[in-house]
């Protein structure tokens, strides 16, 4: 092994550019491989912390008949605050948020919004709640998503109407002015969600002192047990996100394969190219001492020695470049909210020790196979027709 | 030192398959050579010089009979056996001098004892000394794309000889050579012929190499059509 290894080096440092044109395309890939992955990782990560940050905090208390997915229950999932929360929500610890439905009439046109109420003095969320706090009698201060201003076509400072039905079941309208527009990476805090005050949405609904969901910053909290509320720790909260990181995760692995499959058509090619052009060497092996097998086993080094060189050349001029795109992330060219998915303008790599070593060793492992599998026709070689190098 | 056997074979049958027949290449050979020997075997194309060194030099085996090379019979050695005899006792000499092309003329003459387990030290004197021996001392750097013919040759010869092998195999080893490269390359075996007691055994139908042989057995169809020795 020891000599093989010394041969395969001589052997491929003596091939000069032919060796490094291969080491070159193999270091892109374990360059693009791993920043891949680790901007796959970094969009992962960056949808849990965004969500946790906008949306969910350390965990929630739903009032039991709220349900996200059945706009029916709006209408009776709110009740009055319980006591055992006051001294958090006094701490800031806590924010209650009202949702009801409604409806906006944005130049004329009409389109269903959910209206929640929230905190202008909170501080859980990134959501700029501050905006709200503002004192106006001629319409409610709100606060949109940059996708939800952009359907309404409205911009800061405009005013649209709104209509909502409140607790008796009657219908009421009023004005609200946008005053923020805030650009967020996760849908479900912009698409259709329109903020205003706590109180307003209270007073407008009737249900002072009532909330839908109760959101605590801390998620070491300890769980109380309120009749008439349910307890979602973060983990189920973020049960959804986890599962679309795993549907993810499979059409990630199609295009590690694609790109894998590249550099090793590259180490393919050659190592065919090699047995054939190099017959005579092949049969000098063996009539100097050498079994065929143990040829084999020159070549499959060989063509291993590429991602070795390929790892190395990776390191010199990869890591710098990765760990320059971990601190100013990847913008992307074009406006991320034209894809209608939750990913962030700038995507920040994460990569982790694990990815790179795994990465590694992966490439070294295929290209390990690919160099073996066309070596392995040498140990069908006749050497004396190799000597003359007559195989076809 | 030419009484001991270094090669014996008995009724040497070699065919091959052609087509859906066989071609027979060698019928009936029966041979024997001494150490020390400089011996040839001659014949036009196709009587067989190539296949008889190819299967004395354990690349190729017997279809029938026998092929004892220093005590080890060919056609029972098994893959590994036949490349530790070729390692360890054989030379070869070859037409087109198969130097790996991207390594030095250093590395080409030492490869050889890189396969027997020489030490580093061991190995820098062996390969300096073989390359004395064919005149190569200044070309240690070079590789074989920047040498002549003869040159090439001469480094296939240092590669041949630098383990102080029993016997060494040529075969054509003036084809590809000038008439002065080939006389040269022929005095630098016959001189190690003599300082090493190697055995030299070519495959040839050149003039200028048979000239040098003391021995010269003519081939015909497959068989020896007639062994000469030449007296000194």
């Amino acid at each position: 092994m020891k000599l093989a290894i010394k041969l395969a080096f001589r052997n491929l440092i003596g091939a000069g550019l032919r060796t490094w044109l291969n080491v070159i395309v193999l270091s892109f890939s374990f360059v693009i491989i791993i920043w891949l992955k680790g901007v796959m990782s970094g969009w992962d990560q960056q949808a849990k912390t965004d969500m946790t940050n906008w949306e969910i905090g350390g965990g929630q208390y739903w009032h039991e008949a709220y349900d996200p997915y059945d706009p029916f229950t709006f209408s009776d999932s709110h009740s009055p605050i319980p006591g055992e929360f006051r001294s958090e929500i006094e701490k800031g610890d806590m924010e209650p948020y009202l949702i009801s439905q409604g409806t906006i009439y944005p130049q004329g046109r009409i389109q269903s919004i959910m209206i929640k109420g929230i905190n202008p003095k909170q501080s859980i969320f990134m959501l700029p709640a501050h905006k709200l706090d503002t004192v106006m009698t001629d319409a409610i201060p709100s606060i949109i998503g940059s996708l939800m201003a952009r359907n309404l076509k409205a911009g800061i400072g405009d005013r649209v109407t709104i209509q909502w039905r409140d607790n008796q079941g009657t219908f009421d309208a009023a004005e609200i002015l946008i005053t923020e527009i805030f650009t967020v990476s996760v849908p479900a805090v912009d698409q259709g969600q329109v903020y205003i005050p706590l109180d307003r949405l209270q007073s407008m609904m009737g249900l002072e002192g009532e909330a839908t969901i109760l959101t605590y910053r801390n998620s070491e909290t300890p769980v109380v047990d309120v009749p008439g509320w349910t307890h979602r720790p973060k983990e189920v909260l973020t049960a959804q996100v986890d599962e679309m990181i795993k549907m993810k995760t499979t059409g990630q692995s199609v295009l590690y394969a694609v790109l894998l499959l590249l550099a090793m058509l590259a180490i393919f090619d050659t190592q065919v190219l090699s047995i054939f052009r190099r017959q005579k060497e092949i049969g000098t092996y063996v009539a100097l001492g050498y079994t065929r097998r143990q040829v084999v086993g020159l070549f499959t080094v060989e063509g291993a020695m590429y991602a070795v060189f390929a790892a190395l050349l990776s390191a010199a001029y990869g890591l710098p470049f990765l760990a320059w795109q971990a601190k100013a992330g990847w913008t992307m060219p074009v406006d991320a909210s034209d894809f209608g998915m939750a990913i962030a303008q700038t995507l920040y790599p994460v990569y982790s020790a694990g990815l790179v070593v795994s990465t590694v060793l992966l490439v070294l492992l295929v290209t390990t196979v690919v160099s073996y599998w066309p070596s392995r026709r040498i140990a069908k070689m006749n050497p004396t027709e190799a000597l003359r190098g007559k195989i076809q | 030192m030419e009484n001991s056997q270094i090669i014996r074979i008995e009724s040497l049958v070699k065919r091959f398959p052609m087509g859906k027949g066989e071609f027979t290449a060698l019928n009936g050979i029966k041979l024997s050579l001494g150490q020390g020997e400089f011996a040839g075997l001659i014949g036009p194309s196709g009587s067989g010089k190539t296949t008889l060194l190819n299967i004395i030099g354990s690349l190729d085996v017997p279809t029938e009979g026998s092929v004892t090379v220093l005590g080890r019979s060919i056609g029972a050695l098994s893959a590994g056996e036949a490349a530790r005899l070729r390692k360890e006792s054989l030379g070869f000499i070859f037409q087109s001098y198969n130097l790996f092309a991207v390594h030095t003329v250093y590395e080409n003459v030492e490869f050889p004892l890189l396969l027997l387990k020489y030490s580093a030290t061991e190995r820098k004197k062996m390969v300096t000394d073989a390359l004395d021996w064919v005149g190569l001392n200044d070309k240690i750097k070079s590789k074989p794309p920047q040498l002549s013919g003869g040159e090439c040759q001469r480094v296939a010869i240092a590669r041949a000889m630098v383990k102080k092998p029993s016997l060494v195999l040529a075969d054509e080893p003036t084809a590809n050579l000038d008439a002065a490269n080939s006389h040269n390359i022929l005095k630098t075996m016959v001189s190690l012929n003599r300082e090493l007691k190697t055995s030299f055994l070519f495959a040839t139908h050149d003039d200028k190499v048979i000239s040098y042989l003391r021995r010269k057995i003519f081939l015909l169809d497959g068989r020896v059509d007639n062994d000469v020795i030449i007296s000194n």
